[in-house]
């Protein structure tokens, strides 16, 4: 260990744990999704890239910071999530699990090839960065910086984690919500709208991939083949933390972005990615139910 | 009708032999090759995601980790088929790594599985060989399309014909068992970790062979290329839009796939993939059989109605006597 790599150390590590929020704010609301409705969808990078677009556009043709725009963000991919579960997803509710899963799948993949493409064709395939005024500002502690931008980031991810807690905890919707996932068919028969929750939810879904778009396009840039990236986090960030706890998804996603960040430190940014699949098999196969996951029966 | 069939598909596959010697048309020639790729890309995943159920997101990895350890070991000084069976070897070993876990849960693990291997590979594989692979001089003065023809096709034929064996043997049986319900193919002795394993294996080979042969027949890509996530879903999408779980479904699939794209891409340059994403999405929610289903569905309907024809025409016979 030299000198260099113990000064580099801490601040990777930093980066790591800012960056690591928003896969698990990513992966939040994928996993509420196929929590509740099991649908996978793996356009969920694609909703991410429409919202990183939304802040991008918002900012730079009326001069509005996507944290300010957060509200305008929310509800364009509130309306997109609404759309594409009337029009598409809806028709397969009725699956069994199983297919719901594979068909969800395989249709969240023509999704992502359209969505990608759309954006190509519209916003053409350069990267698209945001540079407000308060973008270079920083805070230096013990010699580590936090940029202003991605411990905002931070903070609003771990928000709407503890926000999507206490909803699900709460409220009347959050309880139904959770039944459904316990049991849907009993859920309905208390009188719960099982398609109603369905619907909430994916709107949902769609409104945090909206959110960790906004943080992304302010932390990084946006690109129409950003997509498939930020879903391949959110699943490997799913899978680790466990399937049904949003908190472990959350941990699993500092996990993931700490890991990588401190190994591409240690042995190059050419092999950083391997550090994720390294992690999914060993949860894989050490613990399938992931981090903090509860055994599914 | 079978000798029918067979007599068929012997006059198809000496046609398909004679044909480099009949025509001198090189793009002709590079077109069949391109439909050999695909149907041995759509017939391998169509042993894993149509027979067995079992579906990957990741075949790209198997194909590009085919191709990239053949293109290696074969400019490298070694024999080709030795470079061949290497690379797909290697792509069985990597398919094997996620399916031996992923296998032994139920659920997306397998699919999440397959999508962060190839995609974890493909990012790895543009960081660490960025460049083109070009072939050296003395490959490319002796290159000739004539062999990599041959090659392509026999490896499609290799590969529907061990689908058919398969499908047609006792694990074959086991395979679909395991696809239709889990548990109760358990209950009766069919180990589903094994079968799938199995599927894996022969899907992951033929594939990586495919990349070995792709790796063979261009003269010079990126290593990244083969790795793409548009090898696994193209895949996918060829079965899914033939029919999965038949030995037809794939090819036909395939074979549209191809002159549907060179259409596209012709008429719609770039922006071709969005009418494919459109398809892709109507077949898997509107016609989950694909067009092998769509012709039975027609056939089904086409002979009920010329049946109820003939029974409507025997009772007008009987009518008048009656």
């Amino acid at each position: 260990m030299d000198i260099y790599l113990l000064q580099a150390l801490p601040q990777n590590l930093v980066f790591g744990i800012l960056v690591g929020a928003l896969y698990g704010l990513a992966a939040l609301g994928l996993s509420l999704v196929f929590g509740v409705t099991k649908f996978l969808n793996v356009a969920h990078g694609e909703l991410l890239m429409i919202g990183g677009y939304a802040s991008f556009w918002i900012f730079s043709l009326w001069g509005i910071g996507p944290f300010l725009s957060l509200p305008l963000n929310i509800l364009i991919l509130s309306l997109i999530g609404l759309v594409l579960y009337k029009l598409i997803f809806v028709r397969m509710v009725k699956l069994d699990v199983e297919n719901k899963i594979k068909n969800t799948m395989l249709v969240g993949f023509g999704l992502s090839l359209i969505l990608q493409n759309l954006a190509i064709y519209f916003w053409t395939a350069d990267d698209r960065g945001i540079t407000t005024f308060y973008s270079a500002e920083a805070w230096t502690f013990l010699g580590v910086r936090f940029p202003l931008v991605r411990l905002a980031s931070f903070a609003i991810a771990f928000i709407c984690l503890i926000a999507l807690n206490i909803y699900l905890r709460k409220t009347y919707t959050g309880r139904a919500i959770r039944a459904t996932v316990e049991d849907w068919e009993a859920a309905s028969l208390m009188g719960i709208d099982v398609h109603k929750v369905y619907q909430f939810s994916f709107v949902v879904g769609a409104a945090l991939a909206g959110i960790a778009g906004a943080l992304v396009s302010i932390t990084f840039s946006v690109n129409p083949f950003m997509g498939m990236h930020w879903t391949l986090k959110a699943l490997v960030v799913m899978v680790l933390g466990g399937l049904g706890s949003f908190t472990g998804t959350f941990v699993g996603g500092i996990l993931l972005g700490a890991t990588e960040s401190v190994t591409s430190l240690l042995i190059g940014g050419n092999y950083r990615e391997i550090v994720g699949l390294i992690l999914f098999l060993l949860v894989l196969i050490f613990r399938p139910q992931g981090l903090l996951g509860t055994k599914q029966r | 009708m079978r000798i029918l069939r067979i007599f068929f598909i012997a006059v198809l596959v000496i046609l398909l032999a004679g044909l480099p010697f009949i025509t001198g048309r090189d793009n002709l020639i590079n077109l069949v090759i391109l439909i050999f790729l695909y149907v041995i890309l759509a017939s391998s995943w169509n042993i894993l995601g149509g027979f067995t159920g079992q579906t990957s997101l990741g075949h790209a990895a198997y194909f590009g980790l085919g191709s990239l350890i053949t293109r290696l070991l074969w400019t490298g000084g070694f024999p080709l088929f030795a470079s061949l069976l290497a690379g797909s070897v290697v792509a069985v070993l990597f398919a094997l790594l996620i399916g031996v876990p992923a296998f032994r849960l139920k659920g997306v693990y397998f699919a999440i599985g397959t999508l962060a291997l190839a995609q974890i590979l493909n990012i790895t594989v543009g960081n660490v060989f960025p460049a083109i692979s070009s072939l050296p001089i003395d490959m490319l003065a002796t290159y000739q399309l004539l062999p990599r023809y041959f090659l392509f096709f026999a490896i499609a034929i290799l590969t529907i014909l061990s689908t058919y064996l398969l499908v047609n043997s006792k694990w074959g049986l086991g395979i679909m068992a395991v696809r239709e319900e889990e548990d109760a193919a358990e209950s009766l002795g069919v180990s589903a970790l094994r079968h799938k394993l199995l599927a894996l294996t022969l899907s992951a080979f033929f594939t990586g062979l495919a990349g070995g042969a792709f790796a063979y027949y261009h003269v010079s890509y990126y290593y990244q290329f083969p790795f793409l996530p548009v090898w696994s879903f193209d895949a996918l999408t060829m079965v899914y839009i033939g029919g999965q779980g038949t030995i037809i479904g794939p090819i036909i699939g395939a074979i549209f796939f191809v002159f549907l794209r060179e259409y596209l891409a012709l008429n719609l340059g770039e922006y071709h993939l969005i009418v494919f994403g459109v398809l892709f999405i109507l077949v898997v929610l509107f016609l989950p059989g694909g067009i092998v289903e769509a012709w039975e569905k027609l056939q089904k309907a086409f002979s009920r109605r010329s049946m109820m024809k003939k029974s409507k025409m025997q009772s007008d016979h009987i009518e008048p006597t009656s």
